[in-house]
């Protein structure tokens, strides 16, 4: 009997390495050869227009990378990217989530408009914002300061990164309530309802319970948010294209510029590497979240 | 007659407050979902329509759809996202629910471990690996290729597939899989009479997820394509050159674009934060 079950483990240990297999080593592959090749290309001098300029560079992209003026530019437009669209995020939604949690009428309708612009494509979104919402004189804002009396304001000419920064917090402020939103569902009704004999107001409510209830959904959402916010690119894409000048170029943007406008490989990887430093700077944690979930 | 209440305030202002938060929650609601209103709006007017004034009332026209239908192969965009989408999805949860099973059912040591770190490759940042990607592609010929796409994308969505799909198997009673295999059920009879029907819902939402990320990616797609396997992101796109604004046009196709997306993503809510949040938002 035992002999069966030592060996049947031993045979389902064999049986969850080869049904793994594919999955594994499928990721293994489109992480390390990708990965690997730009750690490699980024001490190379590699330029697809001059095919002639090869060989191993040292830290040489890197010493340009660092000193180029349009790196650390671009590092601040990023940061600010980041900063302010998950401000915005996540005290709105978390705001919002609070105010979704009420029972109100068609509260259900009201929830589904008002998550939807998570699920509009983001060439779509950046367009209908650029045109038809901001346009500096057929736009729906410009229309609304007219009639206030104000003058229209030309946002991707005045405000351009306000402008990125306005339609990418449009998109992400309905993930982060969808979430907290799911998250205050868990909420301990008669642990509220307790406090509020006790005489507490809905601001202490709030502040004592609400919150501290939610901080985890919070940092789950900070931790996916800055991921995805780290690497806009698409919005600026069509958008402003950088501009004006390096006004938008944020650390996705100006590695395309390089490898894909300037052709040079070797530039672009090192930015590359930058990035993904960057990023696992916030991965660790997350996955450090998610792991301590994992056991319970 | 008393309505026993215990969320509201009792008396007048209670009810007042509450009135009130009910249209504050829908003014936030109408005013985040406008731009959205106004795409479709726009895309049944005529172009003079829609940059005059901004205006509810006007008479609706196809115009729009028509010409968006009749210039630019709109159907062939269309095409290419359904068939990427649709295709990355397929070969996605075809390689992950073998590896979600034995996950699931046959944990080892290294199990939690390995999970871990196929989230961990989704962290790993699109930009980062844009050059050597690019690269790859050009010289194998998949660039503006469907199958590069879809191969992009069936890599990208892997980790969040598997991980949601473990979750669903491992909350189904083991009792069945143990019974199957005692009638004398191979791997793969259990898989496929036991545990697929079984977890259906499941299965089909995280394929749902999948096919709403491909979907809308924007990345990849601008980078990768440039006209034959351009999927829809990519095709919008092309609206942003500033020769000529076809405000009515661009929404039309925006709108067609988005609509099965968005219908989509409102009936599977609860399972994108799942899958959103690797779980650990519940």
């Amino acid at each position: 009997m035992t002999r069966t079950r030592a060996s049947g483990r031993r045979v389902g240990g064999f049986r969850a390495l080869s049904l793994q297999a594919p999955a594994v080593t499928l990721l293994l592959l489109w992480m390390l050869i990708p990965l690997g090749m730009t750690v490699w290309f980024s001490f190379q001098r590699y330029n697809l227009l001059m095919p002639g300029m090869t060989g191993f560079a040292g830290f040489e992209n890197y010493e340009y990378l660092l000193t180029d003026p349009a790196l650390w530019s671009a590092m601040g437009t990023t940061l600010l990217l980041v900063g302010w669209v998950l401000a915005i995020t996540v005290v709105g939604g978390t705001l919002l989530a609070v105010l979704f949690q009420q029972p109100f009428l068609g509260r259900g309708v009201a929830r589904v408009l008002a998550i939807s612009p998570f699920f509009v494509m983001p060439t779509v979104s950046a367009l209908v914002w650029k045109n038809m919402m901001m346009h500096p004189s057929s736009g729906v804002l410009a229309w609304l300061s007219n009639q206030f009396g104000l003058p229209a304001i030309d946002w991707f000419s005045s405000l351009p990164l306000t402008s990125i920064i306005i339609i990418v917090a449009w998109q992400w402020l309905p993930f982060a309530l969808l979430i907290l939103l799911t998250a205050l569902q868990s909420l301990d009704e008669d642990q509220v309802e307790a406090a509020r004999m006790d005489g507490a107001g809905p601001v202490a409510i709030f502040f004592y319970i609400t919150l501290p209830h939610l901080k985890r959904a919070i940092s789950v959402v900070i931790m996916i948010e800055m991921i995805f916010l780290l690497t806009i690119f698409a919005e600026i894409f069509v958008t402003t294209s950088g501009g004006p000048g390096l006004a938008t170029t944020n650390l996705a943007y100006l590695i395309y510029i390089r490898a894909l406008l300037d052709f040079d490989v070797g530039i672009a990887s090192a930015g590359g590497v930058v990035a993904i430093i960057l990023a696992n700077i916030v991965a660790i944690f997350l996955v450090r979240m998610v792991a301590k979930n994992l056991d319970d | 007659m008393s309505t026993p209440n215990s969320y509201a305030a009792p008396g007048g202002s209670g009810r007042f407050k509450r009135l009130l938060l009910a249209l504050l929650a829908w003014a936030v609601a109408l005013v985040i979902f406008f731009p959205i209103l106004w795409m479709v709006l726009t895309g049944f007017k005529t172009e003079t329509a829609a940059i005059a004034d901004p205006s509810f009332i006007f008479s609706p026209t196809l115009e729009s759809y028509q010409a968006v239908q009749a210039r630019s192969g709109y159907a062939r965009f269309a095409l290419n996202s359904v068939a990427v989408a649709f295709g990355s999805t397929a070969l996605a949860l075809l390689i992950a629910i073998p590896s979600a099973y034995a996950m699931a059912f046959l944990p080892t040591r290294r199990t939690k471990g390995t999970l871990l770190w196929m989230l961990s490759t989704k962290m790993l940042p699109p930009v980062g690996v844009l050059v050597p990607i690019y690269l790859i592609f050009r010289d194998v010929g998949l660039l503006d290729t469907r199958t590069g796409l879809i191969l992009v994308y069936t890599l990208m969505n892997l980790p969040i597939v598997v991980w949601m799909l473990y979750t669903f198997f491992k909350d189904m009673p083991r009792d069945i899989l143990e019974a199957g295999r005692m009638d004398g059920a191979s791997t793969l009879q259990e898989v496929v009479y036991l545990l697929l029907p079984l977890t259906l819902p499941g299965i089909a939402s995280t394929g749902l997820l999948s096919v709403i990320l491909s979907w809308n990616e924007a990345f990849w797609s601008l980078n990768l394509t440039s006209s034959k396997a351009a999927p829809l992101t990519a095709y919008i796109a092309s609206f942003s050159s500033p020769e000529g604004l076809f405000w009515a046009k661009l929404s039309a196709a925006s709108t067609m674009a988005i609509a099965p997306i968005l219908i989509l993503g409102w009936m599977t809510q609860k399972q994108m934060v799942r899958g959103l949040t690797f779980g650990a938002v519940k």
